[in-house]
């Protein structure tokens, strides 16, 4: 921790200033090094040097916001991590799940944890979830530098938003563009099945166990098809990372009842393997 | 060039010293104590948005007493430092030893330096620890001084009464309900009255072992705290102190002369200082009411 010191002993002036209530803002004038977007890459490619994260799933339910992601990470044809957690929560009432260079994504969410609750506790009021979402946004945007080298990283953002009463969902480019989308959406190599998966699969109405069974079965097509994302593992027991937030603020479901909805999951596909089939009209 | 006073360092040390203290003693008082799941802070503070009592971290609290721009100055360098290391390192190696270090150089800089005012302030630093014997209050003063405390602490004015009847009524390892109202009770103490306060007007929070998030820092609402405290006859409102004009961002001077009080500003009947060498007031008196 560096800055300049009026006295001896005394924390630092940048401390004790008036300023600005965002912790990335404090922290780029007292420890620039700690910001991943000061960071300078040699020229040249990044892209095979770290593990990537892949898929990410979130929709909506009425009264709520569900996120999943599968446990994998690889670099290149190897596989890197078999039980990665890739989704986090990020306050109580929002999590945010990462694609792309694994490191970079998982610093940025730390980043970004510490912004909100730096927030809340300078300002005494938590963020609006469209302040939240921008915040996001503007530390992709210091990223654009190294995704330019490959080292890219796109979040999905979910959160319950207070005033209206709905779950948002809210995906990014790496430039910082920042998109919500309505009832559902994926990010990542598996996102192109997990999406027509849930095309077919998604109702408005579902409840919140329907919501999460919904994104399970999204992640087992991706899975399916895109050998970067990993299906449950029966052998070891992994199991997606599922997170639902509702009016009474986030929780991870724990190992044994995402075991359950997988477990469910696994048996039908034993019968049909390419999952339940949607009707024709 | 007129040649400045001779004051003694040790003169001038004191009045310092009496210059906080004063700025100190002014405001209501604050207790901080442990009970079984952690520990309770808690004030009388009619503000619902400007806070004496709030969260640094996860398992670290800051209580604070006397000018309000001073103290929120300290807690917003509080929270930074806590974050910043919280970042750079780990949750866990935010302790609340390093930010009452922290505070305690800042604070022993600023009361012996010259050419600033010394802070009118007294903070707690309370954290907990996964058991009750592990749990810390550190007290801070004015002039960076910081004491362990065990069991119970009080700060700001009226401190010996307050103090006086937790000595008798506190009893450690008590529950929440039992803490909440001693801690009120106690605050309500002053020099030959005991006065009930009404719920609105307190503020009370806690950092609770059993809350399932890491971040244990909760405040008491005030229908909570009114189930909490039960029948205890009739409410009374405390008169308005200069803190709370200074907390709404009004200046409020005092209409009385106090001559012990350097920060007022009424001259009223007390001769302004003369000037050493011409022996002249620098100003004119001002005139005597009714002429």
């Amino acid at each position: 921790m560096s800055g300049p010191q009026a006295g001896a002993g005394r924390l630092p002036d940048a401390y004790l200033a008036a300023g600005s209530s965002s912790f990335a803002d404090f922290l780029g004038t007292t420890a620039p090094e700690l910001l991943p977007a000061h960071r300078s890459l040699p020229a040249g490619s990044a892209a095979d040097l770290a593990p990537h994260g892949t898929t990410i799933v979130a929709a909506t339910f009425p009264g709520g916001v569900v996120m999943a992601g599968d446990r994998r990470a690889t670099m290149g044809n190897v596989i890197a991590q078999r039980d990665i957690q890739k989704v986090f929560p990020t306050d109580e009432f929002s999590c945010a799940g990462i694609a792309g260079t694994a490191g970079l994504a998982v610093e940025m969410v730390r980043l970004f944890q510490t912004e909100l609750e730096h927030y809340e506790k300078i300002e005494g009021s938590t963020l609006s979830v469209d302040g939240k979402a921008n915040r996001l946004a503007t530390l992709i945007r210091g990223n654009l530098g190294m995704a330019m080298q490959g080292l890219a990283v796109v979040p999905l953002f979910a959160g319950w938003d207070e005033r209206a009463g709905i779950g948002r969902i809210f995906s990014y480019d790496v430039t910082g563009g920042r998109y919500e989308e309505t009832a559902f959406h994926a990010v990542g190599s598996g996102s192109l099945f997990a999406r027509g998966s849930l095309k077919k699969l998604y109702r408005e109405d579902l409840d919140e166990d329907g919501c999460v069974t919904a994104l399970v079965q999204a992640l087992y097509d991706a899975a399916d098809d895109d050998s970067a994302t990993g299906g449950p593992d029966l052998a070891r027991r992994i199991f997606p990372v599922v997170h639902v937030i509702t009016a009474a603020g986030g929780r991870r479901l724990s190992e044994a009842e995402v075991a359950e909805v997988a477990d469910r999951v696994v048996a039908g596909r034993m019968q049909r393997p390419d999952g339940p089939a949607a009707s024709l009209s | 060039m007129s040649t400045p006073f001779y004051v003694s360092p040790e003169q001038l040390m004191k009045d310092r010293a009496d210059f906080a203290r004063k700025g100190v003693t002014r405001g209501r008082p604050l207790v901080a104590l442990q009970y079984a799941d952690g520990v309770l802070l808690a004030s009388e503070n009619p503000s619902q948005a400007l806070h004496k009592i709030s969260e640094l971290y996860d398992r670290i609290a800051f209580a604070a007493v006397g000018r309000y721009n001073e103290f929120e100055n300290l807690r917003i360098a509080g929270v930074r430092l806590a974050d910043m290391r919280g970042y750079a390192y780990d949750r866990r190696d935010v302790t609340g030893q390093g930010l009452a270090g922290a505070y305690a150089q800042t604070l022993g800089t600023i009361f012996s330096s010259a050419g600033e005012k010394p802070y009118e302030v007294e903070l707690f630093v309370a954290e907990i620890g996964d058991e009750a014997s592990d749990d810390k209050i550190f007290r801070l003063t004015y002039e960076g001084m910081v004491a362990d405390e065990h069991g119970f602490a009080v700060m700001g004015g009226n401190a010996e009464s307050v103090g006086r009847y937790l000595k008798e009524q506190y009893a450690a390892g008590g529950d929440l309900a039992a803490a909440v109202r001693v801690a009120v009770a106690a605050l309500g103490q002053s020099e030959g009255e005991t006065r009930v306060i009404p719920a609105d007007d307190l503020e009370v929070a806690v950092l609770d072992r059993t809350r399932v998030q890491p971040r244990k820092f909760r405040r008491i609402s005030t229908g909570t705290l009114r189930e909490l405290l039960g029948d205890r006859g009739t409410e009374t409102p405390d008169g308005d102190r200069p803190e709370d004009g200074e907390a709404a961002g009004v200046s409020m001077p005092s209409s009385v002369d106090r001559p012990e009080d350097p920060t007022d500003l009424v001259s009223g009947g007390t001769p302004p200082l003369e000037d050493p060498l011409t022996g002249e007031p620098p100003i004119a008196p001002p005139p005597e009411p009714g002429q």
